[in-house]
């Protein structure tokens, strides 16, 4: 591994960085799919 | 303020985490995919003086309908002049400028509304809202595509899925908000936009700031670039945008996005009345809002599933595939209205809008593959002329059609077999287009060491 892949490693203190960002835009985005899909049960009511 | 936007500002140190940058991405595209979503305004904005109903002095439908069509070509206008900027400056100015335009002019589109001055909502959300589309879309490409050389179509797909996602989100938000505000002398639209506006900046803001560009010698653990060879599009050199637009493959790709997106857009835009008109009676208009939001679920899973699978097959069979198989699903629409399969009707344009999807979210990889990646915004900014193209083409084949039709005594539930026939036929245009696309010529190269050759700085020693 090269010094520079190393830096693609994840590292700990990223740790919780990344789970707030994905959680950040996650949590909006399965919202909407959850509402949408529920609109979508009527074509099959 | 400049320097802390500045491209030097924001180059990763040691220890970061590539998949910090696909949230960022994702930041700034479920916010400007709100323009998918700008129908559920139409008719409170048709009573914005008689509150309850509409009066003399409110505005049309048609009036109102010329806020998307401005903000769609300002998009494609702007990614095409603002694409080498956005190259040149990095990800973290252009998505700051992004934000800016696009939660600014929802507040000035706020203004017109409650000064009740259309122009004023066309400059606001069309013209400053649509450069934000624009600037904000073709923003992320590059960087991702820096940091996922090894995976250039799954990590565009992310963030491009965020785009069909983000009509998902508004839809559903802007209703609620909407219903919060109303009052007896308000419809509640003027403060739904200024709350999108601001929630909108606030958010775009958080994208544009966390956008890191990897150092010059970075690459992800254990990935080589592929060899070059004669009959792989995949190239280690790179065209600047000039060059780019003076190639065949550029305009032959430019073919292939705008005749997926004309296939799409326009079933898209006239999806809920097709299904009540081909099954009269069978479909209810609950249902048919029930298709609409299912055919936009997987037109966004399509943008990430179908740029992924690109990045296994390669880009040019991953189109092959969208245009086989669209051509025979759009030929076998008619027959489903014919035999009454709702359920066959509606499977056949779910996976049509996860190719339309697809389309758009594999284009960027397609570009860095045979362009390069070093100007791939600048190009695929450029590129992005064939959607506003489309967005012209697409609606008014399928719509003036289906008119003329009915004008010559077509039942209504037939009146849109000749559209999906020659949606089948752009699709075989585009296919041969598509097939038509080799390696760009050495003679447009740029005059630089290639990535990954003897000259270049990334290669470890």
């Amino acid at each position: 591994m090269t010094t520079e892949s190393a830096r693609s490693e994840p590292h700990p203190k990223n740790g919780i960085k990344l789970a707030l960002a994905w959680l950040a835009v996650g949590v909006p985005l399965i919202w909407g799919v959850v509402m949408t899909l529920k609109k979508a049960m009527a074509l099959f009511g | 303020m400049a320097g802390l936007l500045s491209r030097e500002r924001t180059v990763a140190g040691p220890g970061f985490n590539r998949w910090l940058i696909p949230p960022c991405a994702l930041a700034t595209h479920l916010c400007i995919g709100q323009a998918y979503a700008l129908s559920v305004f139409n008719l409170p904005l048709t009573r914005q003086l008689g509150v309850a109903k509409s009066i003399a002095g409110d505005w049309r439908l048609t009036d109102l309908g010329w806020i998307f069509t401005i903000a769609i070509f300002v998009l494609g206008a702007s990614a095409a002049l603002f694409g080498k900027w956005v190259q040149a400056v990095g990800p973290r100015k252009s998505g700051f400028t992004a934000a800016l335009c696009w939660g600014v002019g929802f507040l000035i589109g706020a203004l017109g509304i409650r000064s009740h001055q259309l122009w004023l909502v066309y400059l606001g959300y069309g013209v400053i809202g649509g450069c934000g589309l624009g600037i904000g879309y073709i923003t992320p490409v590059s960087t991702l595509i820096s940091w996922f050389p090894d995976r250039r179509g799954m990590s565009t797909g992310m963030a491009i899925m965020g785009f069909g996602g983000g009509a998902l989100i508004a839809s559903p938000l802007s209703d609620f908000l909407m219903r919060h505000f109303a009052s007896p002398t308000s419809t509640g639209v003027v403060q739904t936009w200024v709350v999108l506006g601001i929630v909108y900046l606030v958010f775009m803001m958080g994208g544009a700031f966390g956008y890191r560009v990897p150092p010059e010698s970075w690459r992800p653990a254990g990935w080589v670039p592929p060899p070059e060879k004669a009959k792989v599009l995949i190239t280690q050199h790179n065209v600047t945008p000039g060059d780019a637009i003076r190639t065949p493959q550029f305009w032959l790709l430019w073919v292939v996005l705008c005749f997926n997106v004309t296939a799409g857009i326009g079933v898209l835009g006239q999806a809920s009345a097709m299904i009540q008109e081909v099954f009269k009676d069978r479909i209810t208009p609950s249902a048919a809002a029930g298709f609409v939001g299912l055919l936009s679920i997987f037109n966004m899973a399509g943008r990430f599933g179908w740029a992924s699978f690109s990045d296994k097959i390669g880009r040019k069979p991953t189109y092959m595939v969208f245009f086989a198989l669209g051509t025979a699903l759009y030929a076998l629409v008619p027959l489903t209205g014919k035999v009454g399969s709702v359920a066959l009707f509606v499977a056949c344009f779910c996976i049509i809008l996860s190719m339309y999807g697809g389309g758009f979210a594999t284009i960027p990889a397609y570009l860095a593959d045979v362009f390069g990646t070093k100007y791939v915004s600048a190009v695929h900014g450029r590129l992005l002329t064939a959607w506003s193209a489309a967005g012209v083409l697409g609606p008014v084949l399928v719509n003036y059609i289906r008119q003329f039709q009915i004008d010559h005594g077509i039942p209504k539930n037939q009146a849109y077999n000749i559209t999906m026939y020659i949606m089948a036929v752009l699709l075989v245009i585009a296919f041969f287009a598509n097939l038509a696309v080799k390696p760009v010529a050495d003679r447009y190269h740029e005059h630089a060491a290639p990535v990954g050759g003897p000259g270049d700085r990334r290669v470890p020693a």
